[in-house]
């Protein structure tokens, strides 16, 4: 085994410190190490983006990353969405009201993939949607109700009714 | 799938990251790593010691100066993506970087590192011999200056010795009347080139080509430049009889292998349809039409 | 109070939005690998690099060194224990870690356990393993010939052939066939593919050596029977064992087996007394877990001169791969194959299938499709449009002239199906509006005279799902029910546990709105429970389309039962005749005086404070429902092609789908299952194969090469539907997560030969990749 290297992020807003062995993924470290589970593993090729991540803000695959790399760096994985309470931000609200996700694998990363754009193009077309969501791949939903669900999440900022609105049963 | 064990530095300059590549035999540079990362991952690489060049100040960036192009060997290609400058005097690199991998892998992965992987399926290594742009190597005995044309051996070797760090890259300023474009047939976005083609073209004042720049990814043991095919085009109007015959040369310099992209003969015919095509793309846009 | 309305309660038809949501949206969904216990430990697969090789040795000393093994298991251990074999769902055995020798490239040989996923991973890479390689046989054709090495050396058979399975009237067919005006033939491969959802295969077994009882958490599409399996395999009595399959990471088939890992990983924890987490890598899901498809087919259709369809003949051969590991009903070898000849009114067919051993990956499992389905609607689809070809018929005329008459329903078909009911020209006549199918064939003249490649694919598709009745369907010997349990508690909040385990089809959701349905109770007051075998009542899990047409009936049922006991105790709060009650708007209403009523909450207090006399307390029921026939699902699909003359690209420029599902629960969950379905039919009409060199080396193997659409290649789907109740079901739903695999390939595929039909092309197969169109187009003298 090689020598333990310290790795100091920002997750979340939280701060974390911990000794990883260098080959250590980044994903691995935030499923095992940190408990965030949300972060998914969908290949072994750098194909599926259900590892997503942001780094600094911007999207990445976190197993394609070190753990040692991102010492510095602020992260946000998906249990960072939200606003405080637990209620739902817009991105999540969308995904829940476009039926964006069925089995739930990808959606973190899609989740991310698509605040990331947001927060770059508040008004993006179906196009441009389609192309930042090409990393990441969803078996279940044939996209189009991604597409939606981002499309709804920007409507829902630009009018600015977003904040706390709760995901659950009740009716349409 | 997670890596055999490996010592790790993340040196915070260059120097240093030379010194350690110096004292270090099985050292391997780690820039986006995603390329080295997978193989790493599926154990094809298990170097003893990673040096990440991540800490190192001044390796990324775009700049235009007098004497053309420079971006930085750990520039994302995001970024090449996102410059302004380069969707509007290098449309050619803006092309490619918008197809390399998949927008998530963009972010990361590094135009130096896709160089010198030297995939022959990598997209980088044909727009750089396409634009002649030359390497900006430091090593243990100073700086030198690679020309594309030196770089690749075979498939993942370059010319480029162990202790060697590439710390640019240097295009050629595009004049007033040049434009290049790249052309990609790939299965699905984040998939290889079945085949690609760089094409650059730079006009005289009458139409005619002054120069020529076409190289060609996934058709051999290298990015390959399609020498004859240029040659075919300097003095040449690019109309379609030129572009047909260029494209029939570059084809001819092809040497594809069959594989789940197809036959050998389909790729081939590729290489003609996407060099027509590509050429197509930037004679209009060295006349200024698109 | 005011009444109920079924929007407010979120009852059948309304796109309730999905209760499982909260979860998955804030990443708290909790799949396997999330699952993380005290002592764990990791267990790491070593493969097999070769297809076919004997095992000289196995040395395992280097990987003892690593620090933080624990053990190596392998082959010759299971032996002792006599688990080196176990059982398939097809009458078959397969190795568990291989003893002897290696049948396919991937196979498991020994297994790792360490404290550490990195140091299980480098123990596995510090096996050593002699192999002394064998002849290898890959294709199936060849495996059948007198001179291919036996492969399966422990079966008493000495040959490759596995089964040969027919159906239909073979002489009565031939008879219509020798007496016909227009035969055609078509021969056809539905390709090696699979189901890869984006979660793979993982488990954590956990031994409890006090209580004696064995804990796995696994991606199972069916935890009660993998219980029973694991109790006959391992020897366990059944009531130590507990399957826990908590959230799915898709499954479409994938996840219906038992697979070594899961096998060594008990077996690991057991030896071990401590937890023991295997997570499959995706290279080892596609190389070794089970495949979808590989059939080898022989279509042919007789007709009359005017387009009358009279018989249908097949001749099929399936590869199965070292093992028989097909996942299926027992009586039926080759699934529901004789399904096809499909939405048409024939005279007579016959159909056989014989299935052969190749040195593959193991399986024939359903991707996405009840048992063999998808197979058998591509092959009839396809073969009709080739008759259309043959005799200059418009594909949509010469369907429309086949049909099985919506007044012919229930239906006997000549290969031995009754279909519950059907109005296939109806979709047909709805998919063609909305395409607009007669500017299109306009529009395609046109092109067509100045050389542009544009096509129109047609599939109207008929399903079978919801497997099934037990007496013809088993899986090993368990007859196929399923089951509801329903418990109103005293507020009148509802907690139900069902049989079967959702993947992402949102039963939480649509089970609950049945529930709400039949219950009056809000969806938001209904939690449904799965997945767990302690406490979901026994069911045959999720596959073949069979969670609403089975245990959404039980549901159905389970509530109604629980509604009949509710009425005698309405009848005693509102002092009248339970006669004199009738079940309207959501409440218990004295007939003739509605406004005297008793909703479930006000019944459900009484049920545990207030009981009539002679009346036991309480308010729940179960049902385990035996459906009395299958569900036969239906639809027409239109794909729009462009062709890109110098690629050999195609690219769907419209695609619109007609389904029939009958009732439909949720429309938003069914669109999106169709949504997913076409983009996977998609995905194997363009670019997905699993695909072996000579040697048996898979090409395909994982995601650079096994193709998953992204966004910017799926298409755009228009979707409609139409309603025709199955006659049969409690509430007449049919189920549907299925139809869009089965019925879009033909569509596709349908599509891109109609665009190239000028250059004389008929058929191609499967996956229709750019360098097949290319070729065509090239031999057709087009240079693109």
């Amino acid at each position: 085994m090689a020598e333990t290297v310290p790795v100091k992020v920002t997750v979340n807003g939280a701060e974390h410190e911990a000794r990883v062995e260098p080959r250590t993924l980044l994903v691995h470290f935030l499923r095992d190490d940190l408990d965030l589970t949300g972060t998914h593993i969908g290949c072994d090729t750098t194909n599926c983006g259900a590892c997503t991540v942001l780094v600094d803000g911007v999207p990445m695959k976190s197993c394609t990353m070190f753990a040692v790399q991102a010492d510095g760096h602020d992260l946000t994985t998906v249990e960072g969405l939200g606003v405080d309470g637990g209620g739902l931000e817009p991105i999540q609200q969308g995904f829940h009201e476009e039926h964006g996700l069925q089995c739930g694998f990808c959606t973190p990363g899609m989740m991310l993939v698509g605040k990331a754009l947001l927060d770059r193009n508040p008004d993006p077309t179906e196009a441009d949607i389609r192309k930042a969501i090409s990393g990441n791949l969803c078996r279940c939903t044939g996209y189009q109700n991604i597409v939606k669900s981002i499309r709804h999440a920007a409507e829902q900022i630009r009018t600015g009714a977003a904040a706390g609105a709760e995901a659950g049963g009740g009716a349409a | 799938m997670i890596p055999a064990a490996f010592d790790y530095h993340a040196p915070a300059s260059l120097e240093e990251a030379l010194d350690l590549l110096a004292s270090h035999e099985d050292a391997k540079l780690l820039a986006g790593g995603q390329s080295l990362i997978p193989m790493m991952r599926f154990r094809l690489a298990e170097p003893g010691v990673i040096v990440d060049l991540g800490r190192v100040d001044g390796l990324a960036g775009i700049v235009e100066e007098e004497g053309g192009l420079w971006i930085g060997a750990m520039t994302r290609h995001a970024d090449v993506e996102a410059s302004d400058p380069v969707r509007v005097r290098y449309p050619l690199l803006h092309d490619a970087a918008s197809v390399i991998a998949d927008p998530i892998v963009r972010n990361r992965g590094t135009v130096a590192g896709s160089l010198v992987h030297a995939d022959p399926a990598g997209d980088w290594g044909s727009v750089m011999l396409a634009c002649r742009a030359e390497l900006e190597v430091h090593g243990p005995d100073g700086e030198r200056t690679v020309a594309m044309d030196d770089l690749f051996v075979t498939t993942f070797m370059t010319s480029l010795s162990p202790g060697e760090i590439v710390t640019g890259i240097r295009l050629p300023p595009a004049g007033e009347r040049s434009g290049g474009a790249y052309e990609k047939l790939e299965r699905k976005v984040g998939d290889f080139a079945t085949v690609a083609v760089a094409a650059r073209l730079e006009l005289a004042g009458d139409g005619t080509c002054e120069s020529a720049g076409i190289a060609l990814t996934a058709v051999g043991a290298t990015n390959l430049r399609a020498a004859e095919a240029e040659e075919a085009l300097v003095g040449a109007e690019p109309d379609e009889e030129a572009i047909a015959g260029a494209a029939k040369a570059a084809a001819g310099a092809s040497n594809p292998t069959a594989d789940n992209r197809g036959s050998v003969e389909y790729k081939r015919d590729m290489v003609r349809v996407l060099t027509e095509r590509a050429l197509r793309r930037a004679a209009a846009r060295a006349r200024g039409e698109a | 109070m005011s009444q109920a309305t079924a929007q407010d309660i979120g009852g059948l038809g309304h796109s309730v939005r999905r209760k499982e949501d909260a979860r998955f949206v804030r990443g708290k969904g909790r799949y396997v690998d999330d699952i993380k216990l005290k002592g764990m430990t990791y267990l790491a697969l070593v493969r097999s690099p070769y297809a076919h090789a004997r095992i000289g040795s196995i040395d395992i000393s280097k990987a003892m060194e690593v620090e933080g093994v624990l053990a190596v298991i392998t082959g010759a251990d299971l032996e002792e224990a006599g688990l080196a074999w176990m059982p398939t769902l097809s009458h078959d055995q397969q190795m568990v870690l291989a003893t002897g020798k290696v049948l396919f490239q991937g196979q498991e040989v020994a297994a790792v356990v360490a404290e550490s996923r990195a140091a299980a991973a480098d123990g596995a890479a510090a096996v050593r393993v002699d192999y002394v390689e064998l002849p290898v046989v890959v294709d199936p054709h060849a495996a059948l010939g007198d001179d291919a090495p036996v492969l399966r050396e422990d079966r008493d058979e000495k040959s490759n052939h596995i089964f040969h399975w027919e159906a239909g009237d073979r002489e009565a067919t031939d008879a219509i066939f020798d007496a016909c005006d227009v035969v055609v033939s078509q021969d056809m491969v539905y390709q090696r593919c699979h189901p890869a959802p984006l979660e793979c295969c993982a488990c954590v077994a956990d031994w409890d050596p006090v209580n004696e009882k064995m804990t796995i958490y696994m991606t199972s599409q069916a935890p009660h029977a993998h219980r029973t399996l694991f109790a006959l395999v391992a020897g366990l009595p059944e009531h130590k064992i507990r399957i826990i399959s908590p959230d799915v990471g898709g499954g479409f088939g994938n996840k219906v087996p038992i697979y070594p890992g899961y096998v060594v990983s008990a077996v690991a924890s057991l030896k071990l007394g401590r937890p023991v987490k295997w997570t499959e890598e995706r290279s080892g899901n596609l190389q070794s877990t089970g495949f979808a498809r590989d059939y080898h087919m022989h279509a042919e259709l007789a007709a009359t001169k005017d387009g009358k369809i009279r018989a249908l003949r097949v001749k099929t051969l399936g590869d199965h791969g070292a093992f028989n590991a097909a996942a299926q009903p027992s009586k039926f070898p080759a699934g529901f194959y004789n399904i096809c000849s499909g939405s048409y009114d024939l005279e007579n067919a016959f159909v056989e299938v014989d299935g052969a051993y190749t040195n593959k990956a193991p399986g024939g499992i359903a991707y996405r499709c009840s048992f063999r389905v998808t197979e058998a609607s591509y092959l009839i689809e396809r073969t009709v449009d080739v008759l259309a070809d043959e005799m200059g018929l418009d594909p949509a005329e010469l369907r429309k002239r086949n049909f099985i008459d919506p007044g012919k329903f229930p239906y006997d078909t000549p290969l031995g199906w009754t279909y519950d009911s059907g109005n296939y020209v109806g979709a047909m006549d709805r998919a063609l509006e909305m395409v607009g199918y007669d500017d299109l064939l306009k529009e395609q003249e046109e092109k067509r005279a100045r050389g542009e490649i544009m096509g129109v694919g047609i599939s109207s598709f008929t399903e079978i799902v919801g497997a099934g009745p037990g007496k013809q369907c088993d899986i090993a010997g368990i007859e196929m029910f399923d089951s509801c349990e329903v418990r109103v508690h005293p507020t009148g909040k509802v907690l139900a546990r069902i049989g079967v385990q959702t993947q992402g089809q949102g039963h939480e959701t649509t089970f609950a709105q049945i529930l709400a349905e039949e219950l009056g109770i809000p969806v938001g007051d209904i939690t449904v429970e799965h997945g767990d075998t302690d406490t979901a009542p026994y069911g045959l899990g999720t596959y073949a389309s069979r969670s609403t047409p089975v245990a959404g009936a039980a549901t159905a049922v389970a509530a109604r039962k629980v509604r009949a006991k509710a009425q005698k105790i309405a009848a005693h709060l509102l002092e009248v005749d339970e006669a004199d009650l009738e079940w309207k708007d959501y409440a218990f209403r004295v007939k003739g005086a509605p406004d005297r009523s008793k909703t479930m909450q006000d019944i459900a207090f009484a049920a545990y404070t207030n009981v009539p006399e002679g009346l036991e307390a309480g308010l729940e029921a179960v049902d385990y429902y035996d459906p009395p026939n299958m569900t036969y699902p239906f639809g027409t699909y239109i794909c729009v092609v462009d062709i890109d003359p110098g690629t050999g690209d195609w690219k769907v420029r419209k695609f619109v789908a007609v389904d029939d599902c009958g009732t439909v629960i949720n429309p938003m969950v069914v669109e999106g299952q169709i949504h997913g379905g076409l983009t996977e039919g998609f995905a194997i009409s363009k670019m997905q194969l699993i695909d072996y060199d000579e040697n048996g080396s898979i090409t395909g193997g994982n995601f650079m090469e096994y193709l998953i659409p992204t966004a910017v290649e799926a298409p755009h789907w228009d979707t409609d539907r139409t309603v025709t109740p199955s006659p049969h079901h409690p509430i007449g739903a049919k189920g549907v997560g299925e139809s869009p695999n089965v019925g879009s390939p033909a569509a596709f595929v349908n599509a891109v030969i109609d665009a190239l039909s000028p250059y004389g092309v008929r058929h191609i197969d499967m996956p229709i990749t750019s360098d097949k169109v290319w070729k065509a187009l090239r031999d057709a003298g087009v240079e693109g």
